[in-house]
This record gives structure tokens, C-alpha cells and sequence, in this order.
């Protein structure tokens, strides 16, 4: 009994984990290769979730305009999930253009662009208020819930395909950043900035397709999350983003691998003190927690102390 | 006899505003308004310290603010007034006149206890990983504060008006408009006599380079801990103000939102300026203020000015300068010392 409450707990904390890492895998991105913490990550999360409700909103016919034929659900979450990633990973790169690429040409200190970052996601989250109002939206239903018994535990539907998804998506990334030409040159241009365009890598190109990867994949997480917990509000992103970049950091920002394990050791400290202890020791214990790993190993998991010369 | 203009001037405009207050010739608004731009003033400055002068990037700052604010107003709210969690004053109520700088002080010397927290570990590591350090602390605080039951938890904490309104019995004046000016003034000078002296040097050499730093002598633990106890310690007697001016506290007050707010003040001035500190914290605040009808608009509107205004000059509003390097003739009536050039 005890084993099983423990394995249902494992399984919860692994879903859980996978948003954080999967937000965590867009900070660790961009950080690795643009050495910027994009603190407007976790709102990018949640428009992607509030188009995903759309996007899906349409494609069910709840507005005067429907389609003229109806289609099968599962078909609309699999283009609700392709079109909220096209979508936000547009609205990515157009932070990037507008504001980032502007200040990285005038040659700010970077902390400049950090509180660029801020506003961005400030006026994500606000204009969202301002638009759409404060009242909550509910999500549709659009994978009919199915639970199955698995040697005693409750295993969703949903919770599969968060979990399997968050796999895929890792083993996908690994292979672009370590098998492919553009993942080469990413990881050259956070070796050495200043080589990577003398060496004719089009250094622009290959930071729009950062932004694309990091965006589509927080969309993902959003309509994800959505699917799993249909509440929307638009400050839904500001907390989750930013405990999506303690986990980055945890796990050594700009290592993939880093996010990943990150998120779920996040989400693993997270659930398992939530069901030990009084739920409102969550936020105490599980920061507590990182400022004692941090003290000890204050690189994170995989994080390389990068040697300093004089 | 320039040694003395600045003080002067200060204490005059001071003066002005108190007795402004006291006449009721400003309402009640304005002076929190005034109020607030003081607690500003000094949460900025102070972080300018750790996020300007020593360059590392601190985003928990609020969390100090939550340390100090708790720990005077409790302090106050025990000693001074008969309340229903601590029961009846310990003191006679007119002593809170003679002690509140005390119970200030106190918070201070409690949040500068807080920033040993991140001071310690700021030792083996700097940037990204000491921001997630501020971070935690900052969540760290805010969660204690809602798990303690005693004060208030989530609820927040109230009270403090009667300590306002037990000084105010005694010599009528308005109290926390004196303690805000008094605070203010006390914190640019003790900052800028640190960082201008010898020894507070040492500061801006760890930014420059802290290997660097080491070998010509600067105890860069010692300076790092200086710099960070003291950062914290001022928050936390803005927070106590903070607390005394609103008269209620609540933990919701000291998020990441709050760091934010001061974090975008210090560069907004820039980083290492104590007089752009000063300027975007008035400035910033006046701004929000004149939003305020706008209601959510006012979020949207502020992020994008600020946007522009690092578009177009992306060093903040003054850099690295002070107000006297970029207008030297200041500099004949303003000057505490002879800056080398």
C-alpha cells in the first residue's frame, strides 16, 4: 500500500515535471546561446495556452463563424497543437526582432536586455488582462478522460501523453543540438561569440531558430497544461515561468539535459513535500531545498564552473 | 561652506514638506504619494549597490523589504499598542515616539541578518546562479511569512496606525513623513560616502574584476558580505517604513512583482549611479501614478515606455555618471568631497 501510494505520487510528480522541464528547456536555450535569461519565457506559456483555447474554440464551432464540417476531437487537438506552436513561436521571434535584436546590436549590457525580457512578459501578461478581462476560461475537453489500472495505479490519458510527449521532445532536441548543422552552430556561438561570424554562420538566423524551438515548446506546454488543468488566467505563466527557470538553473542553464532533469527534480521535490507535509510548506521547502543544493554545488547538475583568467 | 549646500538644501526641502503636511496645504494623497517616492528612493538605492556598484544581478530584494517591514511593525504593534493577538501594550503608548527609530533600526538589523543568506553563498558563486539564490530567498520569506500563523499568516498584519496615531498624540506632527525624510536622506549619504571612500572601492573592483580584485588586497568576502548586509539592511527599513505608511502588510505585498518594480528602477537610473537611482525612482513612481486611472492599461503602457526608453538608450537614464559628472557646474554648490575625475 505504502508502495503504491509512493508509485502514484512518482507518476504525478513526473507529469508535473514535464511542464516545468519543458519551460525550462526555452530559458536553457536561449541562455546557451544568447547568455540572456528571457524572463518573458513564462508568458510566452501562457499565450500559447489562451491561442491553443482558441484555436480549439473555433475548430469546435463555438463561434458564429464554425466550420462547416465537424471533426473528430483528437483530430483537433493534434492542429490546435501544431497551430499554437507555429503561432507562438511567430510571437517568440517577434520579441526577439523587436526588442532583443535591437539592444544586442547597440552592444547593451546584457542585465539591459534581462529587464527588456521583464517588460515583455509584463506586457504579455497584462495586455492579455486588459483585453480579455479577468474572468477565467475553461479549456475544452478535447481528449475524452480515460484512466487505466495499471497494477493498482490510476494512469490518464493526459498524463501519458504529457509524460511521452516531454520524452520525445528531449530525445528530438538532443538530436538537433547534437546531430544537426544548425545545432553545431549553436553550441558554437555560446563557446565563442565572436569567431561564429567570421567563420560565416549567420549568426541571426541561427538565434530566430532558438527562439522557434524554445516558443513552439512552450506552447506545447501550454496547450498541455491546459489539456491537464483547463483553468486559464493570464498570470498563470508568471509563476510557473519563473519556477521553470529555477529548475534550468538547478539542472546548469544552457545544458538541455540540464532542463529536463531540472524540471523533474523540481517536480519531484515539489509533489513529494506537498504530500508529506501541509500543502502550504510546498513553496518554503522545496526553495529551501535549492538554496542548500546551490550553496553546495552552485553550477547546478551539469553546469561547468567556467574558468576565470585575469 | 559647499561641504554643507547638499545637507542644507536637503533638510530645507524637508522642512518645506513637513510643514506642507503638517498645514494640511498638501492633501493627504500627495503626501503618500511623497511617502512613497522616499521608500523608493531608498529600496533603489540600496539595490543599486549590489546590482550596480558590485554587479551582480539580486532579483529578491523584496524579500528584505518583507523581513524588515514584519519585524517592526510586530515589534511596534507588541510594545506600543493593546492589540488582540499580543494583548496590552507593553509600554506606555507616548514612549513609541522616542523608540520607533529604534524598532526601524531593528527590522533593518533583522533584514541585514536575512541577506546573510545570500550573502554566504554569493561567496562561491556569482550571476545567473546568485540571481536564483535572491530568487529563493525571496520565496523563502514570503512562504515563512504566510506559514506563520501567529502574525497574521496570509491575512497580513494591521496595527500599525495606532502606533502612528500614538506618536501623533504626543507632538503633533506627521511622523512617517519625518522618518521618511530622515531615512531617505540617511541612506544616500551613508552610500555615498561608502562607495566614494577608499575602502568601499573594493566594491566596484569586485564588479570590475574579482580575481583582480583579490590580488591587490580587497577582502572580497568581507566586502561581498558589507555590501549585501548592508543592501538588505536598508530594505528592511524601507519595508518598516512601508509598513507604517500603509498601516497594513500582508505577504501577498512582497512578491517577485515588488523586486521587479525596484529592479527596473536601478536600471531604468542605471547601473551605478546613485543620483539615476534617485531620479527613476521619483521619476517611475510619479509615472505610475499618473497611470493609475488607466487601471490594467497602466501595465501595458509603463513596460512598452520603458522599452522604448532602453531601445533608445540602452545604458539607462544617466549610465554609469552621477548627476554631477554630467552637469559639472553642480558641482560648485554640490559636492560632499572632491571626486577625482
Amino acid at each position: 500500500m505504502e508502495l503504491q501510494i509512493f508509485m502514484q505520487n512518482l507518476l504525478n510528480a513526473l507529469q508535473w515535471g514535464s511542464f516545468y522541464a519543458l519551460i525550462a528547456l526555452g530559458y536553457s536555450l536561449v541562455y546557451g546561446v544568447l547568455l540572456l535569461i528571457n524572463f518573458a519565457h513564462g508568458d510566452i506559456f501562457m499565450v500559447g495556452a489562451y491561442l491553443g483555447f482558441f484555436i480549439a474554440t473555433f475548430l469546435l464551432g463555438q463561434y458564429a463563424f464554425g466550420l462547416p464540417f465537424a471533426l473528430d476531437p483528437t483530430i483537433i487537438f493534434i492542429i490546435t497543437l501544431l497551430f499554437t506552436m507555429i503561432l507562438t513561436a511567430g510571437l517568440g521571434v517577434t520579441i526577439e526582432r523587436v526588442a532583443y535584436r535591437p539592444l544586442r546590436r547597440k552592444g547593451a549590457s546584457r542585465l539591459y536586455v534581462v529587464i527588456t525580457a521583464l517588460m515583455c512578459g509584463l506586457i504579455l501578461e497584462n495586455g492579455n488582462l486588459a483585453l480579455l478581462g479577468a474572468s477565467r476560461r475553461s479549456f475544452p475537453e478535447l481528449l475524452p478522460k480515460t484512466v487505466y489500472d495499471v497494477g493498482g495505479l490510476a494512469l490518464s490519458n493526459t498524463k501519458l501523453l504529457v509524460i511521452v510527449a516531454t520524452l520525445v521532445v528531449f530525445v528530438l532536441l538532443e538530436t538537433i543540438v547534437r546531430k544537426t548543422k544548425l545545432g553545431m552552430a549553436m553550441r558554437a556561438i555560446s563557446y565563442d561569440r565572436m569567431a561564429v561570424p567570421l567563420m560565416g554562420i549567420p549568426i541571426d538566423t541561427v538565434i530566430v531558430f532558438t527562439f522557434v524551438l524554445g516558443s513552439s515548446m512552450a506552447a506545447l506546454a501550454g496547450v498541455l497544461f491546459a489539456t491537464t488543468y483547463p483553468v486559464l488566467e493570464p498570470y498563470m505563466g508568471a509563476l510557473v515561468g519563473w519556477k521553470a527557470f529555477i529548475a534550468a538553473v538547478l539542472g546548469g542553464i544552457g545544458e538541455i539535459r540540464g532542463a529536463f532533469v531540472g524540471g523533474f527534480l523540481l517536480g519531484f521535490v515539489e509533489i513529494f513535500v506537498a504530500a508529506f507535509f501541509p500543502s502550504t510548506l510546498r513553496d518554503l521547502i522545496a526553495f529551501s531545498i535549492l538554496l542548500v543544493f546551490l550553496s553546495i554545488k552552485p553550477t547546478g547538475i551539469f553546469g561547468i564552473a567556467r574558468a576565470t583568467k585575469i | 561652506m559647499r561641504r554643507f549646500t547638499s545637507a542644507a538644501s536637503y533638510s530645507l526641502l524637508c522642512i518645506l514638506l513637513i510643514a506642507a503636511a503638517h498645514g494640511d496645504w498638501i492633501n493627504a494623497y500627495i503626501q503618500i504619494v511623497i511617502m512613497f517616492i522616499g521608500i523608493n528612493i531608498i529600496l533603489s538605492s540600496s539595490l543599486n549597490l549590489i546590482n550596480g556598484y558590485m554587479g551582480e544581478f539580486s532579483v529578491g530584494h523584496a524579500g528584505f523589504m518583507a523581513v524588515g517591514a514584519y519585524i517592526t511593525s510586530v515589534l511596534n504593534v507588541w510594545l506600543f499598542t493593546s492589540s488582540q493577538v499580543f494583548g496590552p501594550a507593553l509600554l506606555s503608548p507616548s514612549s513609541a515616539i522616542l523608540l520607533f527609530p529604534v524598532t526601524l533600526l531593528a527590522g533593518g538589523v533583522g533584514a541585514a541578518l536575512a541577506g546573510l543568506l545570500v550573502a554566504v553563498p554569493s561567496f562561491r558563486t556569482r550571476g545567473d546562479y546568485l540571481a536564483i539564490i535572491t530568487l529563493a530567498v525571496n520565496y523563502i520569506v514570503k512562504s515563512s511569512i504566510e506559514n506563520m500563523q501567529v502574525i497574521g499568516g496570509a491575512r497580513g498584519f494591521m496595527g500599525m496606525r495606532g502606533v502612528v496615531n500614538s506618536m501623533q498624540d504626543v507632538v503633533n506632527l506627521p511622523w512617517t513623513l519625518v522618518w521618511v525624510c530622515t531615512c531617505v536622506g540617511a541612506t544616500i549619504w551613508i552610500l555615498y560616502r561608502f562607495v566614494n571612500s577608499t575602502y568601499g572601492k573594493g566594491i566596484i573592483a569586485i564588479r570590475d574584476d574579482e580575481i583582480a580584485a583579490e590580488i591587490m588586497s580587497v577582502d572580497t568576502q568581507r566586502m561581498k558580505m558589507i555590501a549585501f548586509m548592508l543592501s538588505s539592511g536598508l530594505a528592511g527599513i524601507a519595508g518598516g517604513l512601508f509598513a507604517h505608511v500603509l498601516g497594513y502588510i500582508n505577504p501577498g505585498t512582497f512578491t517577485i512583482m515588488k523586486s521587479t518594480e525596484v529592479l527596473v528602477m536601478v536600471y531604468l537610473g542605471g547601473m551605478g549611479s546613485l543620483s539615476g537611482s534617485v531620479i527613476s525612482a521619483i521619476g517611475l513612481t510619479l509615472i505610475l501614478e499618473l497611470f493609475r486611472p488607466l487601471q490594467v492599461a497602466k501595465w501595458v503602457i509603463v513596460p512598452l515606455l520603458l522599452i522604448l526608453l532602453m531601445l533608445f538608450r540602452p545604458e539607462g537614464i544617466l549610465g554609469n555618471r552621477e548627476l554631477t559628472d554630467v552637469f559639472p557646474r553642480l558641482r560648485r554648490w554640490f559636492s560632499l568631497q572632491e571626486r577625482q575625475p
